[in-house]
């Protein structure tokens, strides 16, 4: 074990400027660096203006980034304490959107609270990660393969999950199942277990496409296998998607010029395919550079993972961690014609509040994890009382 | 760290750490090769195919906004345009595709002069215009002999028409081709082939509005330029209707009663500023002006003496005669310097220094009091009037009804006339304001200069009893009303007020200067003030002469100004003939025809005109 007393005083002795001084302020600033070229697509997709998109993000921005400092300078023994607690909330949320939910995008994802609008699945993401760590957390490495256990964990993933799949929202309860079960694998899940379970689910997925797919989701997977069978109905994101991030070359267009997304023949430019964008106006170039900073900042998290006292810290870094790279990965893939169309924004580039303020959140979390890496929290802490 | 199980539970967090990140990194690894060959490698794969495909955006014009009248008279339309165009880049030999372009359709040398250095001027890749207005038959030959003509593209295009012509010339306006000016500064929408805009009238100031956004589709075309599908279609958003507040069937009485003339008429609802008719005579032919204006047209129209291209109601500026004199009246009452009792003598002439001033009327009118000198319109009663309220507060009672300045009627060009004040001589003139001045003021003549528009503001205002009405003839946008500033209350005494209207009743009703053209429709009795404008001043020779043996540029203006009915009213209306000889004679006839056709129709109580809507089809999406 690499750590030792030589880390000197615990958290909990440092004083706020202390724990504050003692930041990743390199995370910090990739993560804003990452922001600001999110902004500045926004500006250019909005014809070159600040109205309507880059300026309420770069507000929410600032909101974010206090929030998620903030976040940072909680002790962690507290999300270690209230991770149970969040968990129980998100869950009722999830909940109630089944019976107060508000339509948006033609499915039911949101919930008013006065003149707040609530995403219950976006909660969920963080009260998983933190509620399946924290349970993690009390179990050796024998304990997690011993059924009961394993089953309990799961149902932490699978009830959040079924929820938001009757929706419905794939893409949201994709990154639940896949992230929770990521936090199962790294907290020690037996290769026994591990390889005849992706055996049986290639196996079951002719079963699941035929019953638990809706139509609508299956369209999208056949117009991805052939988007040039419908070019003008339901292949229509995909070939323009395409050709703007083709047509993009080495260097792109230039700033404000991709007349793909200017001329909205790329739909939903501002949001799910904001990447094409920077493809089609940097470049590869511009693209390739995203992906750097994204894996800086994924470096960075899997490093304070690594250098972490507390089995809890460490999965809720590399929970965080998972979350952001799936987004990435799925939200990348579909641009580029890899995968179906699915609604996943680019994490801290795509326009909406709420998803950059829960991937904010989990940076807090990360973050206040780093700060204090040196804390130990005793195995028998995760018992429920 | 004491726990060796938990050394071991770091131990296979940090392997299984480390085998995540290696995975992640061989995903990343593989999305940046998918980048690479979008970007890269597929882009040398489209340079292979360039031959015989290649993918084309083009533009697709708006629909622009029609014009109504406020009865929903269709005013200016679009109609079916049969276009050629050509793309130059795909023409490569273009005088030879014109040549067989030729043998189809007419097709002038000089025109084909002019589309060879119009294909000069745009982006290779910007279709040019070739001919529009085609005949069914043409088009149909140019499209049948389209696979041999490279570059060779026909559409169905809009050509604005205006069913209406010359009745509404100056109101609308009429739209035309693009400069390069227009283009600099607004290059994505008049790249369009053969795109108009509003050039003046209504057309030009509410241009934006009419105008829509253009759409575009994304096409796939061979080398020849044809186009094999299409991709992806954005329709465009079409132009806002626009409803008007003129009522054609005045506007067309208003027109006639002008033929041969030249000058002006203005009707307005008293109570909202809306212009139910605006005329100026004589008007021109709009739709000579949507394709390319003829020369022959074109010189005739800027020739002729009596301008037919100036829209005189609104540009014309004339010194308001007679018809000023109740403004003068009730500056004189406002500031306490003449009450309605006080008599003046009028022997027919007055001295003041070593100058005569004259009244119209020779020999006198005897002792008049103001509602008399109204009626009369007694010149000598008037200078009196003026000297005593002076010119300060005239010109201060003057400006209250609007004169001297414009009101940003959506018709560009509007002129502010002039109300002339000591401050204006001494800047204008660099001299001293005089006693005459004052006197000449006093009749509406000397430096005192209004439009049209602004005497029937000036009756508007008089007629509803100081509410200072704003002119305008626009309605409506797109179906939404205007919303109109509350209207100011220009602070007049209702008494004084009361007899003003009660001597611009006299004048119609009991037998005054416009008596012959009184209206005798029960509730709807019109009250008014005529006027008579001096052009220059008459020389010995011409002095007394019959007015039809002066020639014509040498003759007074006629004008007229009234408002009705004389109880409640609801109506105004300004009329100057140039030229015309004396506003009874001349003006106020023409007034009367046209406020008894205004009668018939109520124009203010008619319902409101909402244009029926427009389709408009989406962007094709597949967001579930």
């Amino acid at each position: 074990m690499p750590l030792n007393d030589t880390y000197g005083p615990t958290g909990r002795e440092r004083s706020l400027l202390g724990r504050l001084r003692g930041l990743n302020w390199t995370l910090v600033a990739l993560i804003t660096a990452v922001c600001c070229i999110g902004f500045a697509l926004l500006y250019s997709v909005a014809g070159m203006s600040f109205d309507p998109w880059a300026e309420r993000q770069i507000v929410r921005f600032g909101i974010g980034l206090v929030l998620m400092i903030a976040i940072a300078l909680i002790d962690i023994r507290w999300w270690f304490q209230l991770a149970y607690p969040i968990y129980g909330i998100s869950l009722a949320l999830l909940v109630a959107v089944e019976f107060m939910g508000r339509k948006g995008g033609g499915a039911e994802r949101w919930i008013d609270i006065g003149p707040l609008q609530l995403q219950p699945s976006e909660l969920m993401k963080i009260a998983l990660i933190l509620a399946l760590s924290r349970f993690l957390h009390g179990l050796l490495v024998d304990d997690v393969s011993r059924p009961t256990r394993l089953l309990a964990a799961l149902l932490l993933i699978g009830v959040p999950a079924g929820l938001v799949l009757i929706q419905p929202n794939l893409g949201t309860a994709m990154i639940l199942i896949v992230g929770g079960c990521g936090l199962i694998f790294l907290a020690g899940l037996s290769w026994k277990i591990i390889l005849p379970v992706v055996a049986l689910i290639a196996a079951a997925v002719p079963v699941g496409w035929e019953f638990a797919l809706k139509d609508y989701q299956k369209q999208r997977v056949y117009t991805f296998l052939d988007p040039d069978s419908d070019p003008l109905g339901a292949g229509y994101n995909i070939t323009q998607s395409k050709i703007a991030l083709g047509s993009g070359g080495l260097f792109g267009k230039g700033f404000g010029e991709g007349t793909q997304s200017r001329l909205n023949f790329l739909p939903e430019k501002q949001t799910d395919f904001i990447f094409t964008v920077l493809g089609e106006e940097f470049g590869l170039f511009g693209l390739l550079i995203l992906m750097g900073l994204y894996t800086a900042i994924l470096w960075n998290g899997v490093q304070i993972a690594l250098d972490t006292r507390s089995q809890f810290g460490r999965l809720v870094a590399m929970g965080v961690c998972l979350n952001f790279l799936l987004y990435i990965l799925i939200n990348t893939s579909m641009s580029m014609g890899l995968i179906p169309v699915v609604g996943i924004p680019l994490p801290l580039v795509s326009y909406g509040g709420t998803a950059l303020l829960t991937v904010l959140f989990g940076f807090g979390l990360i973050l206040s994890v780093q700060v204090h890496r040196a804390i130990d929290i005793p195995r028998s802490a995760a018992a429920l009382i | 760290m004491s726990d060796g199980r938990e050394s071991v539970r770091y131990r296979s967090f940090s392997r299984r750490t480390a085998l995540l990140s290696a995975g992640t990194l061989g995903l990343f690894t593989l999305l940046t090769g998918r980048m690479f060959q979008l970007s890269v490698l597929q882009r040398e794969q489209f340079a292979m195919l360039a031959e015989d495909n290649r993918i084309n955006l083009q533009l697709i014009a708006p629909h622009r906004g029609r014009v109504y009248d406020r009865t929903g008279v269709e005013l200016a339309k679009t109609t079916q345009n049969f276009r050629v165009l050509l793309v130059p880049e795909q023409a490569k030999d273009l005088r030879a595709v014109l040549a067989q372009l030729a043998q189809l359709i007419p097709l002038s040398p000089q025109r084909m002069e002019r589309i060879l250095r119009d294909a000069l001027h745009s982006k290779a890749f910007n279709p040019v215009l070739v001919a529009e207005g085609l005949g069914w038959d043409d088009f149909a030959k140019v499209n049948i002999n389209a696979p041999d003509l490279p570059g060779v593209e026909t559409d169905v295009g809009e050509l604005r028409s205006y069913p209406f012509g010359p009745w509404l010339s100056h109101v609308l306006g009429y739209v035309a081709g693009v400069t390069d000016k227009d283009i600099e500064k607004e290059p994505e929408l008049l790249s369009l082939p053969g795109f108009r805009i509003g050039r003046s009238g209504v057309e030009k100031a509410a241009d934006v509005a009419l105008r829509g956004k253009p759409g575009a589709a994304q096409v796939e075309v061979n080398a020849h330029g044809r186009v094999i599908r299409e991709l992806g279609r954005r329709e465009g958003t079409a132009g806002q209707d626009v409803v008007l507040a003129i009522d054609m069937e005045v506007q067309k009485v208003a027109q006639e009663k002008l033929a041969g003339q030249s000058g002006s008429i203005v009707v307005m609802d008293v109570n909202t500023g809306e212009i139910i008719s605006i005329v100026s005579a004589p008007g021109f032919d709009p739709n000579a002006f949507t394709g390319t204006v003829s020369p022959t047209i074109w010189k005739q129209l800027n020739t002729d003496e009596k301008k037919p291209l100036l829209n005189k109601a609104i540009t014309g500026i004339y010194p308001p005669g007679s018809t000023y004199k109740p403004i003068v009246a009730l500056a004189a009452l406002a500031s306490g310097a003449m009450s309605p009792r006080d008599r003046v003598h009028c022997s027919g002439a007055r001295a003041l220094g070593n100058h005569v001033f004259h009244c119209w009327k020779r020999g006198g009118h005897g002792s008049m009091d103001m509602h008399q000198a109204i009626k009369q319109s007694c010149d000598i009663y008037f200078y009196e009037c003026a000297r005593r309220t002076g010119i300060e507060a005239i010109a201060a009672m003057s400006r209250k009804f609007g004169l001297g300045q414009t009101y940003g009627l959506e018709i560009p060009g509007e002129k502010a006339g002039l109300m002339p004040d000591p401050d204006w001589k001494r800047r204008a003139r660099n001299d001293g304001w005089r006693d005459g001045d004052t006197f000449n003021v006093g009749i509406g003549q000397g430096a005192v200069l209004t439009t049209p528009l602004q005497l029937c503001v000036m009756a508007a205002r008089l007629a509803n009893g100081g509410k200072a009405i704003i002119p305008h003839v626009i309605r409506s946008f797109g179906g939404v009303n205007r919303e109109l500033a509350p209207l100011e209350d220009m602070g007049l005494d209702p008494a004084h007020v009361a007899i003003v209207h009660s001597g611009m009743d006299a004048v119609t009703n009991q037998g005054g200067t416009g008596a012959r053209s009184r209206i005798d429709i029960e509730g709807f009795d019109m009250a008014g003030k005529t006027g008579t404008a001096q052009v220059r001043k008459l020389t010995a020779a011409l002095r007394g002469r019959n007015s039809d043996s002066i020639p014509w540029k040498f003759r007074d203006h006629g004008l007229f100004v009234a408002f009705a009915p004389v109880k409640e009213p609801r109506y105004a209306i300004s009329v100057v003939v140039e030229h015309g000889g004396g506003g009874s004679k001349a003006a106020a006839p023409i007034a009367k025809e046209v406020m008894t056709v205004v009668a018939q129709r109520d124009p203010a109580r008619q319902k409101l005109f909402v244009p029926p809507g427009r389709e408009t089809a989406s962007v094709p999406s597949t967001k579930a």
